[in-house]
């Protein structure tokens, strides 16, 4: 019966277990990152940037077909091209990151939209939005385990100033240009790991798997390196819980994992140790000192 | 003493308006100076020039022997995220930044290090703690410490006493104190004239020209402080462009 309920799926079907794969190497890749913009206070950025790669994946789309790693390369191209340009205009003017972020984003979803309406079916345009995880090929799983491993091996470089940037910007920025190039660096991260996801969830999905579990682990661990062990841990977790749930009741798996993060966030909500509902309600006898 | 930073002609500010006007001096190597003037007299502005933070408008800052990056900077607390989670060793530890780089082990020496810096500024055993945590007084001792981890040559401090109480102030300025004795460079924003008198030999008192900059004794005269509370307008929207090319005056 729990053989049946748990494990099943994986043993008997191919796509299951392309599925499970990709969306557990894809944990390891968006969680840590989804710390940093929870941290950061960038969470919305996340979900901006996700609609900024689109119309780089359309272009690609159309010139290509669905190749996968021709909609990847495209997706950078513009992902990066927004990060980059609105954190120069950020840095460089007066304009706030988040407004000229918004600005730089709402002309490429509309541009995306643009193209993908004037040349593709209602069908590509469905895909584009809300992804197909049941249906990863060997090439979107090499994409995902690729951009994967850059993004382990990149944020193990940029980590030491990326933090002194989030916790103080000014110190680093008497010391010379680690701070800028950091802070582009996790951009690039950002994108990197928002194609992975977009290839899995969608483009309208594709920030769930990232700020979801970084928000569990908040109510988890007052430690940066206790946070991203807990957000990698719940992004498996939920994409397993997502996948089964799927199965079992046939909701299309992207919503079902999204779902599966929710139901454990608002679990979080109540009873994490670090700031959850309960804790503030009854936090117990004061201590001596 | 050699000069170690000199202005020429400085002009620093926002959005074209001056903040600090035309200003010329020298800071010798291992000077103790207090830059003292009424609020929006522009001595933040001045301080996050020479850190590098602020571009001039016009003139320039010459270093001499010294690298911009050389220099600690002790902004004022604010600009911190305090909720970010990290703990006051690792806080401290970030001073090493400059020596350590991306993958430099923290190790028995660095450890020592940043433990002694910790017992200098009387915060033993807050090693473990967020820095979330720590109260107005703790969280400046902490910056102190990341100071002493630098190692720096020149120290640069922006209202370090503000908000602070009397035991902290004073544990502070014989940190300030102890730099001075070691030659390296203090340079310290104040708004405590009585502090600045008891302890600053060298003064530049500011009201975005200098008004006065010299041994403290003569720039501090009440006749100096007077015209420095009168000298501070407000920005004007309409101002002019400024063709003024005679530097102020340092004394």
């Amino acid at each position: 019966m729990i053989y049946n309920l748990l494990i099943a799926p994986f043993a008997d079907l191919d796509f299951m277990r392309r599925a499970l794969v990709g969306v557990i190497v894809l944990a390891f890749g968006v969680a840590p990152v989804g710390v940093f913009l929870m941290l950061r206070r960038m969470s919305l950025m996340g979900d901006a940037m996700s609609h900024a790669i689109l119309p780089g994946v359309a272009a690609a789309f159309l010139l290509s077909g669905l190749n996968r790693i021709a909609m990847t390369i495209g997706g950078l191209i513009a992902g990066l091209a927004v990060a980059v340009l609105s954190g120069v205009v950020a840095r460089s003017t007066q304009m706030k990151e988040d407004a000229s972020l918004a600005v730089f984003y709402l002309v490429s979803l509309a541009l995306g939209v643009s193209i993908v309406s004037a040349h593709g079916t209602s069908l590509d345009l469905l895909e584009m939005l809300f992804g197909n995880i049941r249906a990863l090929d060997d090439q979107a799983l090499l994409v995902i385990a690729f951009n994967t491993t850059v993004s382990l091996a990149m944020l193990a470089v940029i980590y030491r100033p990326l933090v002194i940037e989030c916790v103080d910007p000014i110190f680093l920025s008497t010391m010379g240009r680690a701070g800028g190039v950091a802070h582009i660096a996790f951009l690039a991260l950002v994108v990197i790991n928002l194609i992975s996801a977009y290839l899995a969830l969608g483009t309208l999905l594709a920030v769930g798997l990232m700020i979801l579990p970084a928000a569990i682990a908040k109510f988890w661990s007052r430690d940066i390196s206790g946070m991203i062990l807990i957000a990698i841990g719940s992004a498996v977790v939920s994409g397993y819980a997502g996948l089964v749930a799927s199965v079992q009741t046939g909701v299309p798996a992207g919503p079902a994992i999204v779902l599966a993060a929710g139901a454990i966030y608002f679990l979080s909500l109540l009873f994490g140790s670090a700031g959850g509902v309960l804790r503030s309600i009854a936090p117990g006898r004061h201590l001596k000192a | 003493m050699s000069t170690q930073i000199q202005f020429h002609d400085l002009t620093l500010g926002y959005d074209r308006h001056p903040a600090v006007h035309h200003l010329s001096g020298e800071i010798a190597q291992g000077a103790l100076l207090a830059v003292v003037g009424p609020n929006g007299a522009g001595k933040s502005t001045l301080l996050r020039g020479i850190v590098g933070v602020l571009k001039p408008l016009a003139g320039r800052i010459d270093f001499r022997g010294l690298d911009p990056s050389d220099i600690a900077y002790v902004p004022q607390t604010n600009d911190i995220d305090r909720s970010f989670p990290i703990s006051v060793f690792d806080f401290v530890g970030t001073g090493l930044w400059r020596s350590k780089g991306l993958f430099g082990g923290i190790g028995k020496h660095e450890q020592k290090q940043i433990g002694e810096a910790l017992a200098i500024v009387s915060l033993e055993g807050f090693e473990n703690r967020a820095i979330g945590t720590l109260s107005g007084g703790q969280m400046q001792r902490m910056l102190f410490a990341r100071v002493l981890v630098q190692d720096a040559r020149a120290i640069v401090l922006d209202e370090p006493f503000n908000a602070i109480d009397a035991k902290t102030s004073a544990d502070l300025v014989a940190i300030l104190r102890r730099w001075h004795s070691e030659k390296r460079t203090v340079v310290a924003a104040l708004h405590d004239i009585n502090l600045v008198r008891s302890y600053f030999p060298e003064t530049l008192l500011l009201a975005r020209s200098a008004v006065a900059w010299g041994s403290t004794s003569q720039a501090l005269t009440n006749e100096n402080l007077l015209a420095a509370q009168q000298l501070c307008e407000a920005f004007d929207d309409d101002a002019s462009l400024c063709t003024d090319a005679a530097p102020s005056k340092a004394a």
